[in-house]
């Protein structure tokens, strides 16, 4: 069986030169201390991997019945030294691993500022981490960069040895945001926001994904990452200027339909506020921002008003969401006041940065600026403030 | 008639439902109507309806039940496979602009499908048919404790599995992935029935899986023979108890998460919606607290028939029963703190990924031990090549390798780069098909003697082996390699050409494992023929070491005509050793339960209502739920479940033994 | 079963039990029950968990103290648990055979629990008409489940009631319908535990919140 085995490897070897390992061959450093603690754990598991296998061919073969000459013992079950190695061995090996599983997860926290740009080089305090704003629509990923004021579909790209900062949501269903040369992946939630702190040390295209299944059209949700030099990004900025337009609430929902295999797409300018409205899930005009709710909810909800706070639903991203035995599906109508407008009043607020998963009774919610929650005149919402 | 009528009457359902615009399934529907009708006309022609009402449909007997499971298991197995040859035929085509052969539509439900069916109606199945088979024989009972149960639950199971199979020509199976995570799930993005189908398909078999839980823990715990105390009990009935203590403790949890999912579908609630304070990542943790037990679940059983093999074949007691059992129990407790680990990429904070990235590691130390357990069980042995010990020695060789991967994946940030990757496709199947396939071949090989009387075909049966081992390496070592490329899982075209000669080796190795499911059907085929030559008239055809070898092959319906008395842990050869002799005479009447067509009844009716939720047919969902509550009711009022078998039926069975083996003499 | 399983005097081992003797009927049951009883408690494990998780997300909507009326809750706590030492007398009088009794206090464990229901009923319409719909946010969303959860779990305890008082008066108090009886009466209990938990945990936590 082991001749067929490795018979069956045999073109695994071959092509094993040929191939583009990007886990293993990153170019970013993070991904890259993710691909030293691959080998690492898979070293130390063969330490013991490696003998278990050796041990099970060497018995089967010289137990085998045919050998006669071999020591049969057939009421020998227990010795305790045996069964203290037996233990004690995974477990050793288990102790090292686990220690280098906690101080590895708390060093490569997706959410951990960057420490160093490369093993051999510490981080440049004066240069600002860039920072990019990744929403994944149907089936397309949309990236914002409010340092620039620029915006493009599946087109991706950040200067050598600058950190990235990734603030990373969704619009519609779950994804995750993976370029295996820059950084581990993390999901993409609708109504949540996930970071990625990364940094590409190399020149180069890399290709991203999503890399959770998400519908339809996922096959084709990929992009191109660009690890340029200064000028390179520069020239990558000017030129998504240049493309002109302007990317706006309006735009937006135009964009967020579901599509397939999108070309890229740029825009010279971008709503500064739309981010933060595709993550509280209030580009539409007139529905509540999740971080209102949940400023609302945290002081203990609206009481009886609340009860008629929604609106029908008329628009929604597949078809209406109406279920065959609920009613008429609705949103939250929005709160406002005629000096703050829908999606000007919350600006102040820093949306949730850790939305915590679980958001529950008793976790802790982000702070919030207070509100003018005595202001409830639904008739008085301004219907043209996009 | 009325479109109103229409709507009221078949709900959702039309002719646009049936998918005729697939090719591909018109011509499966056309094969398989044309393979139903052959069957049931064979059935009607040889006047098998009768029988099979009789003996088999209304059965109490856990070993014919058991053989039923096995059988739902082997025929849904040939439907997920054929799910995972048109997947791996897709992704070997769909490269430099092709498209392959399935429309996102059809492949998004293949995926589905397969892990579904593998999971639920073919592990799960063979693992419960082969405890059920086996337990009660291992412990010397009559049968399980609560019969009837048994009987509703296998069929509650093949419910479900009707309904998955229904919706491969009436409608459509899910487009979401295995687990159906909102909001992918939820009606706005899955307007269509094929959710519907998963969550009804799942309901139906899950409450036939934990009552069968309840049932097999109350037998283990309850009906042992004298003698036997719990450390006295066969590894394998171990780890059944504790499988079974698993199933209890985590089939409610997917109760609960479908429940709180279809209630979202179906009347509008927000438990998992994005808007109203929904929690989409609440059923991802609700889903895995009972994802997670379930790999133990499936693994367990296999690990206890490794364990009985394996010391069988060795022709050696058991190295470290003591600790053997220990590992299974802390497998058993350590499984329900892990299961954050499947989605550590959700950006849970580092403590608690670590947390639970550690507590999977430790896993690992039990299970080390056993690997170890069974190494020294065959250390100064006298291993004997036959085929259960053969899929045992593959299991040894290729779990190793899952349970590293495995591990590795545990480190989360390993995971971050391998997460939702075909490293982690590969690892798992890794694991499945090599910890449960296996072992459930193994146990189908070393009990099929027990069942039926004769041993199976060793040719067939060795094609079988090959075919399968060197067809899974081919299969998924290619898949550990596109893992490292980065490569993601569930994708339907590639635009990067260098990939493709990894799945076109993966799509051979499909190709070699499907003739390894041949070659096993051919080794049934050719073993009912040669069943003469085959037979084993000693009831002992491995020179065994457990209980259920002490009575004949088949065993009777009362399995032994006295209650055995339990000495040692391996019973039979301890029995053997000091000079059992079978008693002759002295038999007496044996109180057994009788047969009832209630369970299967009842299962008829929940898969109706299924479908009628499904296709919102109120009429079908109410009047079914009504004849569920009235038939299960009247079920209440029959108050003699039980009849004798008579002594003179015992005297006449046993001396047929008693001839038979003076004849093998 | 305790059963000589050590050599005889002759000391020759015992390897089966010439004189045995079948288990009685119901053998297993209670431990069956229990077993179920745990099953079903990890359900409503379950729906508090999905309740912890989502209770305060009121979607800016009614929170519970806009609308819980506690002194219909007591009201409804207290007739649930009056039902369940109704039950507990019902159980008295048939360890000491008495038929007609039994039956009575059966019956008046399902008025008990009939009111039960009834009440948790029209607080449920109210709360409906009001517009607190289990659709308005994921809060009542998983009130309404966890809540309706048990009140369909008191239900089905109501046709079982119904169908043992009637097989009792078939049949009598045979060991079938005691078994049977002492059964619901697990079932019962629990779900007065289970009502404790809800009590303290969504209604009582829920106003204070």
């Amino acid at each position: 069986m082991s001749r067929l085995k490795i018979l069956a490897l045999l073109p695994l070897a071959a092509a094993l030169s040929g191939c583009n390992y990007i886990v293993l061959a990153p170019a970013g450093d993070i991904a890259a201390q993710q691909r030293d603690l691959v080998i690492i754990s898979t070293v130390l598991m063969l330490l013991i991997v490696v003998p278990v296998m050796a041990l099970t061919v060497l018995f089967a073969w010289r137990y085998r019945q045919s050998n006669t000459s071999a020591r049969y013992e057939p009421d020998w079950d227990h010795s305790t030294k045996l069964e203290l190695v037996i233990w004690s061995a995974p477990l050793l090996i288990i102790v090292c691993l686990g220690a280098l599983t906690w101080m590895g997860t708390h060093l490569l926290d997706p959410y951990r500022t960057l420490g160093r740009i490369h093993a051999d080089r510490a981080i440049d305090q004066s240069k600002a981490p860039l920072e990019v704003d990744v929403v994944a629509l149907d089936w397309k990923w949309l990236f914002i960069y409010p340092d620039y004021g620029i915006a493009t579909v599946n087109d991706l790209a950040a200067p050598v040895d600058r950190p990235i900062n990734f603030r990373i949501t969704a619009s519609s269903v779950m994804n995750s945001f993976y370029i295996p040369a820059l950084a581990g992946q993390i999901y993409a939630m609708p109504g949540m926001e996930t970071k990625l702190h990364a940094v590409v040390n190399h020149a180069g295209t890399y290709k991203g994904f999503s890399a959770n299944y998400s519908g339809a059209g996922f096959s084709g949700m990929h992009f191109n990452f660009q690890g340029l030099d200064d000028k390179g990004f520069d020239a990558w900025v000017a030129q998504a200027k240049s493309a002109g337009g302007s990317l706006g609430r309006t735009e937006y929902l135009q964009l967020e339909k579901p599509s397939e295999n999108e070309p890229v797409r740029r825009w010279g300018s971008v709503d500064s506020d739309l981010y933060r409205l595709i993550l509280n899930m209030c580009v539409e005009t007139g529905k509540m921002c999740q971080s209102e709710m949940m400023a609302i909810d945290a002081k203990g909800g609206n009481g009886h008003e609340g009860l008629n706070n929604t609106l029908p639903l008329s628009y929604d991203k597949y078809a209406r969401r109406g279920t065959v035995l609920g009613p008429e599906p609705v949103f939250v109508a929005g709160t406002c006041t005629p000096d703050a407008p829908q999606g000007r009043t919350t600006s102040a607020i820093k949306a949730p940065l850790d939305t915590a998963p679980l958001v529950g009774a008793g976790l802790k919610r982000p702070t919030l600026a207070p509100l003018k929650s005595s202001s409830f005149f639904l008739g008085q919402r301004s219907k043209s403030d996009s | 008639m009325s479109p109103d009528l229409l709507k009221f009457i078949f709900g959702r359902l039309g002719f646009d439902s049936l998918p005729l615009h697939e090719p591909i399934l018109v011509g499966t529907f056309a094969m398989v109507a044309l393979g139903g009708v052959t069957l049931l006309a064979g059935l009607t022609y040889f006047r098998l309806w009768g029988y099979l009402w009789r003996e088999w449909f209304t059965t109490v007997d856990h070993k014919r039940i058991g053989i039923m499971y096995m059988i739902l298991g082997i025929v849904m197995l040939l439907r997920g496979f054929a799910d995972a040859l048109m997947m791996r035929a897709q992704q070997a085509m769909a490269f430099n602009g092709s498209e392959g052969f399935l429309p996102a539509h059809h492949y998004d439900q293949v995926f589905t499908a397969h892990g579904v069916i593998m999971i639920f109606f073919v592990a799960m199945p063979l693992v419960t048919g082969l405890m059920n088979y086996v337990v009660p024989l291992q412990i010397g009972a009559r049968d399980v404790s609560f019969p009837f149960l048994n009987n509703f639950s296998f069929w509650m199971t093949v419910g479900g599995a009707v309904l998955v199979m229904a919706s491969l020509f009436i409608g459509e199976f899910a487009r979401t992935g295995w687990l159906a995570y909102p909001p992918l799930s939820n009606i706005g993005y899955s307007p269509d029935v094929g959710v519907d189908y998963y969550i009804w398909a799942l309901q139906v078999a899950g409450v036939g899986t934990t009552l069968s839980g309840i049932n097999l823990i109350c037998t283990i715990v309850k009906l042992r023979c004298p003698g036997m105390t719990m450390m006295k009990m066969p590894v394998f009935t171990w780890t059944s108890l504790c499988t079974n203590i698993l199933i209890v403790a985590s089939f409610p949890v997917l109760t609960v998460v479908l429940a709180l999912l279809s209630l979202d579908r179906y009347v509008g609630t927000n438990f998992f919606t994005n808007d109203f304070g929904g929690s989409p990542m609440m059923y991802v943790n609700l889903i895995w607290i009972w994802g997670h037990p379930e790999v133990y679940i499936l693994v367990l059983p296999a690990f206890g028939i490794f364990s009985e093999v394996t010391s069988t074949f060795s022709g050696k007691r058991l190295f470290g029963y003591t600790s053997m059992v220990y590992a299974t129990v802390v497998i058993t407790i350590l499984s329900y703190l892990v299961w954050l680990h499947h989605f550590f990429t959700m950006g849970s904070g580092a403590s608690v990924n670590s947390f639970f990235g550690i507590t999977t590691m430790i896993i690992s130390i039990p299970t080390g031990a056993k690997m170890f357990n069974w190494l020294f069980t065959m250390y100064r042995g006298r291993i004997r090549y036959e085929l259960p010990m053969l899929w045992t020695i593959a299991f040894m060789l290729t779990f190793v390798i899952g349970g590293m991967t495995g591990v590795l994946l545990a480190v989360p940030p390993a995971d971050f780069v391998l997460h939702n990757s075909l490293f982690l496709i590969a690892h798992f199947h890794n694991v499945i098909i090599g910890g449960v396939v296996f072992g459930a071949f193994a146990g189908i090989n070393y009990w099929f003697p027990k069942a039926f009387g004769f041993k199976l075909d060793p040719f067939w049966g060795k094609c079988s082996f090959w075919f399968w081992v060197t067809g899974f390496y081919m299969a998924f070592m290619p898949l550990y390699v596109l893992g490292l490329m980065g490569v993601t899982r569930r994708l339907r075209v590639f635009d990067d050409a260098s990939l493709q000669v990894w799945f076109v080796i993966a799509a051979i190795g499909a190709g070699l494992v499907f003739l390894g499911i041949l070659s096993m059907l051919m080794q049934f085929a050719v073993s009912f023929l040669k069943r003469e030559q085959l037979k084993d008239v000693t009831g002992d055809p491995w020179d065994a070491r457990t209980l259920e070898w002490a009575t004949s092959s088949p065993p009777p319906d009362y399995n032994f005509a006295f209650t055995p008395v339990v000495h040692d842990n391996d019973a039979w050869w301890d029995m053997k050793k000091r000079g059992y002799q079978r008693p002759l005479m002295g038999f007496k009447s044996i109180h057994m339960p009788s047969s009832t067509g209630t369970g299967i009844i009842l299962a008829g009716f929940a898969t109706a209502m299924g479908f009628g939720l499904i296709w919102y047919m109120w009429w079908l969902a109410a009047l079914s739920f009504i004849a569920l509550l009235a038939v299960g009711i009247g079920h209440t009022f029959n108050y003699h479940r039980d009849f004798d078998i008579p002594a003179d039926d015992v005297i006449r069975t046993e001396d047929a033994r008693t001839k038979l083996l003076a004849g093998a003499k | 079963m305790t059963v000589a399983v050590n050599p005889t005097q002759t000391g020759e081992p015992v390897f089966y039990l010439a004189d045995e003797h079948p288990h009685p009927e119901g053998y297993s049951t209670s431990l069956g029950f229990w077993i179920y009883l745990m099953s079903d408690c990890l359900i409503f494990a379950m729906l508090f968990a999905a309740f912890g998780v989502l209770g305060a997300n009121y979607a800016a909507g009614p929170a519970p103290k806009d609308l819980f009326d506690l002194n219909l809750v007591a009201v409804n706590t207290s007739m649930l648990l009056l039902s369940s030492i109704t039950y507990g007398f019902a159980m008295l009088t048939m360890q000491q055979n008495k038929i007609a009794q039994t039956q009575m206090w059966l019956l008046i464990t399902g008025l008990f629990g009939a009111a039960f229901i009834g009440i948790e009923l029209t607080e449920f319409a109210h709360m409906i008409h009001e517009g607190a719909t289990p659709q308005r946010s994921a809060f009542l969303s998983a009130f309404f489940t966890l809540v309706g959860t048990h009140g369909l779990h008191v239900s089905c305890g109501l046709i079982w009631l119904v169908t043992l008082m009637v097989q009792v008066w078939r049949f009598g108090l045979i060991e079938a319908n005691r078994r049977r009886l002492m059964c619901l009466s697990m079932f019962w209990h629990f779900l007065d535990v289970v009502w404790i938990g809800v009590f303290t945990f969504v209604y009582l936590l829920g106003v204070l919140r």
